[in-house]
């Protein structure tokens, strides 16, 4: 269905080419995941698939390129809109009209299809999709998870036969990510529907694959059947490397057959699990504190009474469903949003009532999109930016972020920056006011499990040194290596605060995956399971 | 096009036709545009507003009409500000007020700078204003109504690319001010207030780039959307049917400026617009064989659009027809005067709330009162 054959592609004037020598071919009716780093050209070959790559974004591509039949040089992305349907890494940046049931309807109004057709497949799509309620609801309101529906779904009523996914999950929140992926497994398995899918969160879909296909620096690294290929895959999720340790053949992918493998593994388990291993610090003195904190934006109540605090040397994780109130608060603390009731300390200061230099010793803040905190033309003029702006020796900043990313070219354009290091980036910038308290909204969105692992290691080191930190999350999976504390936020209100190892335990929605497999022993992460098989043995 | 039975049914809840809210608006605003009395561009007010007020929904599109309000007052001001400032003795006898002169050099004759202010400077600004201020208003219940996008999807096909021009750019207006708030903000994280003389380097260019950024990821997916699938047509006819659309608009534009701003004789303006529509309608049908597109539930036009639309005619009609015939009380006598009142414009203004009564509850605000969860934006 799709074939690549000796697929090339170089961009103009880039020292090496995206794409080398590429051969993939996924048969009708499977479920194609391709996994590989940040900046290793997964994008890319997804957007070869229509042909968008090269029509769209220039570059030579060389070998060839067929999607049911049709070669990519000679149809244009347009005219193979039929045939695919593209889903891309922010859905909410590629709506054209203004309500869901218009958006849903635009990729068929293109293609000419009749009227009485439209009508039937747009309320066909709303059903799978789960989206009846939001017909009318304009697209600009969605959260992130009814976007990234709404954007399937659009692409689904055109009735291409095959379907390419850009990070269908990585935005979202739990519920949202398993709702997303229960409607793709739905397509693969009542209407035998092509899909190639790139995802960083490999946790969530590997288990549903039929081919997986690891990708680096361009190149095809390894590509076959899901367990081979995670053998000795560089990148694998928790449960695969749970199954390396335990020595188990053939690797399981789901949790279901983790856990039926799991029996021996779990009695031979001592009932008190080692420490994780962070940093194993006391929480110190109380950096940011509310008390019934409340704020509203026009009808909306995005906070209500909150009480939080956030102590030294603790990394606390902030989780929630898209939309319900963690970034908000994360701004309160940095003084981007003023309260509407109630009272937020930072440091002994109001954190809107006080001036920007006074605020920036105390907390630091990474932004959604770190691309908001930066302005440089340059990594170098970025960082020089940064030490006038601190008032800090010249060279810290710099000196910080060949401490975080030794890797990020000095004279390249933040922009053009993978996500992971423009992340490092803007915590280079903040860290360089040496503020107490750190606050990150959604820190590890879009990030491999590498560039994951060096920001906690970072972040772990800093809680070390008696700096605080909020973050903002959905990855279990972070939450369970990295956090101490665990505030869970819906609908502007915390349900639940505690130690991370009460919290994520304690419901199903927010356990992460080597929890699952060994409940009901307390472990969490995989090092823990290693750890305790050292003290057994 | 298909009448279902219900759509001529105003109790039965959907969207009505925005080239009907737009025809009303349109017709308040010629209205407004034929009188400077303040009793009538009051009531002309009022009623867009209390129309809006009963069928608007929560959709952001319908803040819309706020910020035109916010406009209009902003336009009142600063001309009542600048006739009072710079009017110049010739307007009249009662004094209202005198301020500072600011002495200017001989040779600048004609133009002063405060001195005595006349109550009929500052009355006959505020009603030309007024006048202007009250249009805006207009605009702001249309777009409030019914979206500018919905209503450039009642483009023909032949303009197709240009809906999509438009429809990309009134994506993007909005847009640009939710990232240029963002960024600003953004700059509070480093440490420093934000400077005018870098205020183009740290704000303006992040903004620009998103936004560019945006609109690249946007035509990417059109594309892959099948935007742009059309049918081959000989260059000669494609050419044809641009100079045809072109002539028509033209000749509507020429016309409609005659209409509002009378200036023009009307018979010959009414004939301009008469031209341009059958132009248009020429190149339309032309243009329409190329496209390959279908309208996904296009909106009926049925009884209430027709009564929404006809009230706003009507409004308009009886004002043109009055101040042709210089009846009614329309001008101003003097800017001193007591406004006229006369009973047939103020009553056919009336009509103008119809909407109120007959447009169907919009669909949105039937089926969810309020959006639950927003995606919160920190401003």
């Amino acid at each position: 269905m799709i074939d690549f054959t000796h697929v090339s592609l170089r961009y103009d004037g880039a020292p090496r080419p995206t794409l080398d020598d590429i051969d993939l071919h996924v048969e009708e009716g499977e479920l194609a995941l391709l996994v590989g780093p940040t900046g290793s050209g997964k994008s890319t070959l997804l957007r070869a698939t229509n042909g968008l790559v090269p029509h769209f974004t220039g570059g030579l591509l060389t070998g060839r390129v067929t999607v049911g039949g049709r070669d990519t040089a000679e149809w244009q992305p347009r005219d193979l809109a039929d045939l695919v349907g593209l889903v891309g890494q922010d859905p909410a940046s590629t709506f054209v009209t203004d309500t869901v049931e218009t958006e849903l309807a635009y990729t068929m109004e293109s293609l000419g299809v009749g009227p009485q057709t439209m009508r039937v497949r747009v309320e066909e799509t709303l059903d799978l999709l789960g989206l009846a309620d939001l017909r009318n609801r304009p697209v600009t309101t969605l959260s992130g998870g009814q976007a990234q529906r709404v954007a399937i779904g659009s692409a689904l009523t055109a009735h291409p036969r095959i379907l390419v996914l850009d990070e269908p999950t990585s935005a979202l929140d739990p519920q949202a990510a398993e709702d997303v992926l229960s409607a793709i497994r739905r397509l693969v398995d009542d209407l035998g529907m092509t899909v190639l899918m790139a995802e960083h969160r490999l946790e969530r879909v590997v288990q549903y694959a039929d081919q997986v296909v690891e990708i680096a620096a361009g190149r095809i690294v390894r590509s076959g059947d899901p367990c081979r290929v995670m053998a000795d895959a560089a990148v694998v999720p928790p449960i695969v490397r749970l199954g390396r340790l335990a020595g188990w053949t053939p690797l399981p992918l789901s949790v279901r057959d983790a856990r039926r493998r799991a029996r021996t593994l779990r009695d031979g388990l001592p009932e008190v699990p080692p420490p994780r291993t962070t940093h194993a610090g006391l929480p110190g003195r109380v950096l940011a504190s509310s008390h019934g904190l409340t704020v509203r934006y026009g009808r909306v109540e995005a906070l209500r009474g909150i009480d939080f605090e956030a102590r030294a040397g603790e990394i606390c994780a902030l989780m929630g469903r898209n939309g319900a109130g963690k970034s908000t608060l994360l701004s309160v603390l940095a003084g981007l949003v003023a309260p509407t009731s109630g009272t937020v300390e930072v440091g002994g200061v109001v954190p809107r009532r006080s001036t920007p230099r006074e605020l920036v010793r105390r907390v630091g803040m990474v932004p959604q999109d770190p691309a908001d905190l930066l302005y440089a033309a340059s990594v170098a003029e970025e960082c020089a930016t940064a030490d006038a702006d601190f008032d800090v020796p010249a060279g810290t900043c710099a000196a910080l972020l060949a401490d975080l990313a030794p890797d990020v070219p000095a004279s390249r354009h933040p922009r053009d920056l993978s996500e992971g290091q423009r992340m490092c980036l803007a915590l280079a910038v903040v860290l360089s006011g040496s503020p107490d308290l750190l606050v990150l909204d959604e820190p590890t969105r879009g990030l491999d499990y590498s560039a994951k692992q060096r920001l906690g290691a970072q972040l772990a080191r800093l809680a070390a040194t008696g700096h605080g930190i909020v973050l903002s999350t959905h990855d279990v999976e972070v939450v369970a290596t990295l956090a101490d504390r665990v505030v869970v936020v819906a609908d502007g209100e915390v349900v639940a605060d505690g130690p991370a190892q009460r919290v994520v335990t304690g419901s199903p929605m927010f356990a992460p995956q080597v929890a699952k497999v060994l409940a009901p022993l307390p472990y969490l992460t995989v090092g823990q399971v290693a750890a305790a098989l050292e003290q057994v043995a | 096009m298909r009448r279902p039975s219900a759509a001529h049914d105003f109790r039965h809840p959907r969207d009505l036709h925005p080239g009907a809210w737009w025809a009303w608006a349109l017709g308040l605003a010629v209205a407004a545009s034929r009188t400077d009395n303040p009793v009538p561009l009051v009531l002309l007010a009022v009623v867009a507003g209390f129309v809006v007020a009963m069928k608007r929904t929560d959709a952001p599109w319908a803040r819309a009409y706020t910020m035109f309000v916010r406009i209009a007052l902003v336009v009142v001001a600063l001309r009542v500000v600048l006739q009072a400032v710079l009017s110049t003795n010739t307007q009249g006898t009662h004094l209202l007020v005198v301020l500072p002169q600011l002495p200017l050099p001989d040779w600048v004759t004609g133009i002063k700078l405060g001195g005595p202010v006349t109550w009929e400077a500052v009355l006959s600004a505020l009603y030309a204003g007024g006048q202007l201020a009250v249009v805006l208003v207009c605009f702001g219940a249309a777009n409030a109504l019914a979206s500018p996008r919905r209503l450039l999807q009642l483009l023909p096909a032949a303009l197709y690319e240009i809906q999509v021009a438009l429809v990309v750019a009134l994506t993007f207006a909005p847009q640009l001010v939710v990232d240029a708030r963002r960024i600003h903000n953004a700059r509070r994280l480093r440490g420093r207030r934000v400077r005018v003389r870098t205020l183009f380097r740290t704000t303006a260019m992040p903004v620009l780039e998103s936004a560019l950024d945006r609109s690249v990821a946007l035509a990417a997916a059109m594309d892959a959307r099948g935007y742009g699938r059309t049918r081959h047509l000989p260059r000669s006819r494609r050419r044809l049917t641009s100079a045809l659309s072109l002539a028509g608009s033209g000749g509507l534009l020429v016309g409609l400026y005659g209409l509002l701003s009378a200036s023009i004789r009307p018979a010959l303006s009414i004939g301009a617009v008469l031209l341009g529509l059958a132009l248009a309608t020429t190149a339309l049908v032309l243009g329409r064989v190329r496209a390959t597109r279908t309208r996904y539930r296009p909106d009926p036009w049925a009884l209430p659009e027709w009564l929404v639309a006809g009230s706003g005619a009507l409004v308009a009609a009886v004002l043109v027809w009055s101040s042709l015939h210089g009846t009614g009380g329309l001008t101003m006598p003097s800017a001193t005067a007591v406004p006229p009142l006369a009973p047939v414009p103020l009553l056919a203004i009336l009509v103008g709330l119809l909407p109120a009564l007959v447009a169907p509850v919009p669909a949105a605000s039937a089926a969810t009162p309020a959006p639950r969860s927003v995606e919160v934006v920190p401003s």
